[in-house]
């Protein structure tokens, strides 16, 4: 099973490069305030049937040949019903998919954030050409990375060179920590 | 702390390191990241091959792939050489995939107590 959240967005982030993805924005909110993690993932790749949809939260229903999301989006479900949250699919085919998955921060059932930094890390490695945008939000501070600012730096040098990605590794978690600053 | 000014450094550093390797790198080092290879943790040990080759400057590309089929053996990392001949290595951790990058993509020898011949083998004794 996925052990952190990390794992559980890491698999949605892998569902939507294969949609074909350009752009993906992952959005983290983690309120102290609220007692709420929230987490929100949409990409512009080719979305789902209606049928497909529908049977994208059900691991007993999706067969190999025919799905193009796996077992993840049954999981990450899974995850957020125990966690006492809620969880929220919408795909356009054609335009794309939105998901929303939230969690109560204090749930003794919620898992660790994992490592988000290693996760964007993953996630670049696998496709360098797509768009990447990773937020996340706390009560009163907020940290965004964009890929392609990290493309234009570089001019024609691949994402993929090792020190690069161990670079946007420790610079997403940099941010994230002085984000999380204010909260206990 | 970083800063996206680091990045023209690395630039300059990487394209220095392009005018001087032509032909493209020795090995191909390849790890499952499908639901199974994830779930049994092939997120850190793609992290541990990614930072080590850039550690120690292997002559290898680290790349993904999605689900090898022997998910009970994940995390899996193949590591193909140039001739395309392959080799895979199964139940993987950051540990094993510092050794593998080490002694195979290093030093050429295979590491074949992580092959997935040796798993295969303790299973049957």
């Amino acid at each position: 099973m996925m052990l952190d959240i990390a794992m559980h967005i890491l698999e949605l982030l892998m569902n939507s490069i294969q949609a074909m993805a350009k752009v993906i924005t992952v959005r983290i909110t983690e309120s102290e305030k609220d007692d709420l993690i929230t987490i929100e993932e949409s990409d512009d790749g080719k979305g789902m049937s209606k049928e497909l949809l529908e049977r994208v939260t059900d691991p007993f229903t999706t067969t190999r040949t025919t799905r193009k999301v796996g077992l993840g989006v049954a999981f990450m479900k899974g995850m957020t019903e125990q966690c006492g949250g809620i969880f929220d699919i919408r795909s356009t085919e054609g335009v794309g998919t939105w998901i929303k998955a939230t969690a109560q921060r204090s749930n003794i059932d919620t898992p660790d954030m994992g490592d988000l930094g290693e996760m964007m890390m993953a996630a670049i490695q696998a496709n360098e050409n797509i768009d990447y945008i990773f937020e996340y939000i706390t009560d009163t501070n907020s940290f965004v990375f964009k890929s392609s600012e990290i493309r234009e730096q570089l001019a024609g040098v691949s994402l993929l060179e090792p020190e690069v990605l161990i670079w946007i590794k420790e610079y997403i978690n940099q941010g994230i920590k002085q984000a999380k600053e204010d909260l206990k | 702390m970083k800063s996206l000014e680091d990045l023209k450094k690395m630039r300059e550093a990487a394209l220095k390191k392009v005018e001087m390797r032509e032909g493209g790198k020795d090995y191909r080092v390849v790890v499952g990241m499908a639901t199974c290879g994830i779930a049994a943790g092939a997120r850190p040990v793609l992290n541990k091959l990614v930072e080590e080759t850039a550690n120690h400057d292997y002559n290898c590309v680290v790349t993904q792939t999605g689900c090898i089929g022997m998910c009970v053996y994940e995390p899996i990392v193949e590591v193909y050489e140039k001739n395309g001949a392959h080799t895979t290595y199964v139940h993987v951790n950051p540990d094993k995939a510092a050794r593998i990058l080490a002694e195979h993509v290093g030093q050429g020898h295979i590491v074949e107590e992580y092959t997935v011949d040796a798993a295969k083998k303790a299973q049957e004794a």
